[in-house]
């Protein structure tokens, strides 16, 4: 099939950016998104002019490297995919296609499609961790876990942070990453030790990055590529309360 | 501009809490109002001693004083995180279709808060002030004769008509507002998360049907 490109290009972080027309011909509904941006990529290079530069690494949905808005949505028509899971086959012959990066303040443009998420690392360096002396892994069962507590925090724990969340918020809040990455610490015993003081170190740190609030249109768990639940958000909020509360 | 002192999190809060009590007040509002389905003579007498009863309790105008600082407090709160949000997001998207994957109310608070915020001017005009400070003329029992002013107002048509349009953007407003404040201030067990859903769902539409039917019943009966 024959698509019309729209595409993002910005030579570097300081450059005003435009979308720029591309047409692709022999895109089939096998490829999968990123597939065909190397295709056009491919005839790019042979045409000699710069190629587009767009994040990706595992192309197998558990990374959490991609992501592009696509037709105006994070990772594109589907719900709860990632853009490398994306398959040609959601698109027709000869539809226009949008891709343009993710936006918003804390995650910076670095050239085309590509952006900087390192605030997300910065969040979890905040608190996003347990402290504990490293050293040989330790035995599994040696802290008794129970099966509904463990999926609950491997249900947080999924986050692959994509950063699709704070695409698609409105206000471009970072609340849904995290409360996934607070919450599942939070509820397992070696991480609730140092809970309180975790919760307001992550939150506030997201405050500081320039992530905007959190307004409950739950437009966040849609998109998630693990479809992290947006309870998960309620219950940062209400151990954020507490710590605050508590603090001495 | 000014920074603020305070998280974004404590303007939530702020946000949530004001806008439960104004929740509180719509009940008691909602309430008060159901006087005037009585026959016209009744209610008449009846409404406004109530009026009566209200502006002269000095425990219901400290309560006033809690209202009108909520009402600005909401406004300012909403202001001030629109700016915030504003700065967060950036550059726009060329192309955006965001909004397919909520309710348009849940995205669109703040526009409802303004027409909200317009209306209420217009109603606090037309019977508050009209009551603390107009020329009002007396019932048979030498009473202030607010129901009068409410039947004529309410007589026109047009005025109907804002007020209806008004109440159905409040109504939107609740809806996702009451839920929304409720997770701000962490409710998160999905047991009562849902109990909430639906409970916010029956009060809004109990208030925003007993609001609405009030000025339609007064242009159709008198």
């Amino acid at each position: 099939m024959k698509l019309n490109l729209k595409i993002w290009r910005q030579e570097h972080s300081e450059a005003k950016g435009s979308l720029v027309n591309y047409q692709l011909d022999g895109v089939t509904t096998h490829m999968s998104f990123l597939e065909m941006l190397d295709m056009l990529n491919e005839t790019l290079i042979q045409k000699g002019e710069r190629v587009i530069e767009f994040d990706h690494d595992c192309r197998e949905g558990i990374c959490g490297q991609c992501g592009l808005m696509i037709n105006g949505r994070a990772h594109g028509p589907l719900k709860h995919t990632t853009t490398c899971q994306l398959h040609m086959r959601s698109f027709k012959d000869g539809d226009t296609v949008y891709i343009e990066p993710f936006r918003a303040n804390a995650f910076r443009v670095l050239k085309d499609l590509k952006i900087d998420r390192s605030s997300f690392d910065r969040i979890i360096k905040a608190g996003g961790y347990i402290s504990a002396s490293t050293g040989q892994a330790p035995e599994a069962n040696s802290i008794p876990i129970g099966h509904e507590q463990a999926e609950a925090a491997f249900d947080a724990a999924a986050c692959i942070g994509c950063g699709a969340c704070v695409a698609t918020c409105k206000n471009s809040s970072a609340a849904l990453f995290t409360a996934a990455k607070a919450v599942h610490l939070a509820i397992l015993p070696q991480g609730q030790i140092e809970s309180a003081g975790r919760v307001l170190a992550m939150v506030d740190k997201m405050d500081e990055e320039g992530f905007g609030h959190c307004s409950n249109t739950e437009a966040c768990e849609v998109e998630c590529p693990q479809g992290i639940s947006v309870l998960h958000i309620a219950e940062l909020n209400f151990r954020y309360h507490k710590s605050r509360l508590l603090k001495k | 501009m000014v920074r603020l002192k305070g998280s974004t999190q404590a303007y939530k809060l702020w946000m949530a809490l004001t806008g439960l009590f104004l929740c509180v007040f719509l009940v008691i509002h909602v309430l008060g109002n159901l006087q005037l389905f009585l026959p016209a003579e009744q209610a008449r007498e009846q409404f406004n001693w109530y009026s009566r009863l209200l502006s002269g309790n000095i425990l219901i105008m400290l309560i006033s004083y809690v209202l009108y600082f909520s009402i600005l407090a909401h406004v300012f709160y909403a202001i001030v995180l629109t700016l915030k949000k504003k700065k967060a997001n950036g550059a726009a998207y060329a192309y955006d279709r965001r909004a397919n994957v909520s309710p348009w109310y849940s995205r669109n608070m703040g526009l409802l808060g303004t027409i909200i915020l317009l209306f209420l001017i217009i109603h606090l005009k037309d019977f508050w002030y009209q009551y603390k400070f107009g020329e009002l003329p007396l019932d048979s029992q030498g009473q202030k004769d607010l129901y009068q002013i409410v039947i004529t107002t309410y007589r026109q048509f047009w005025y109907v008509l804002v007020y209806e349009l008004g109440l159905l953007a409040l109504g939107f407003h609740l809806l996702h507002g009451f839920f929304s404040a409720a997770r701000t201030l962490g409710l998160y067990h999905p047991k009562y998360v849902r109990i909430m859903k639906v409970f916010g769902w029956g009060y809004t539409v109990l208030i925003i049907a007993g609001f609405m039917a009030m000025p339609v019943y007064i242009y159709l009966m008198t």
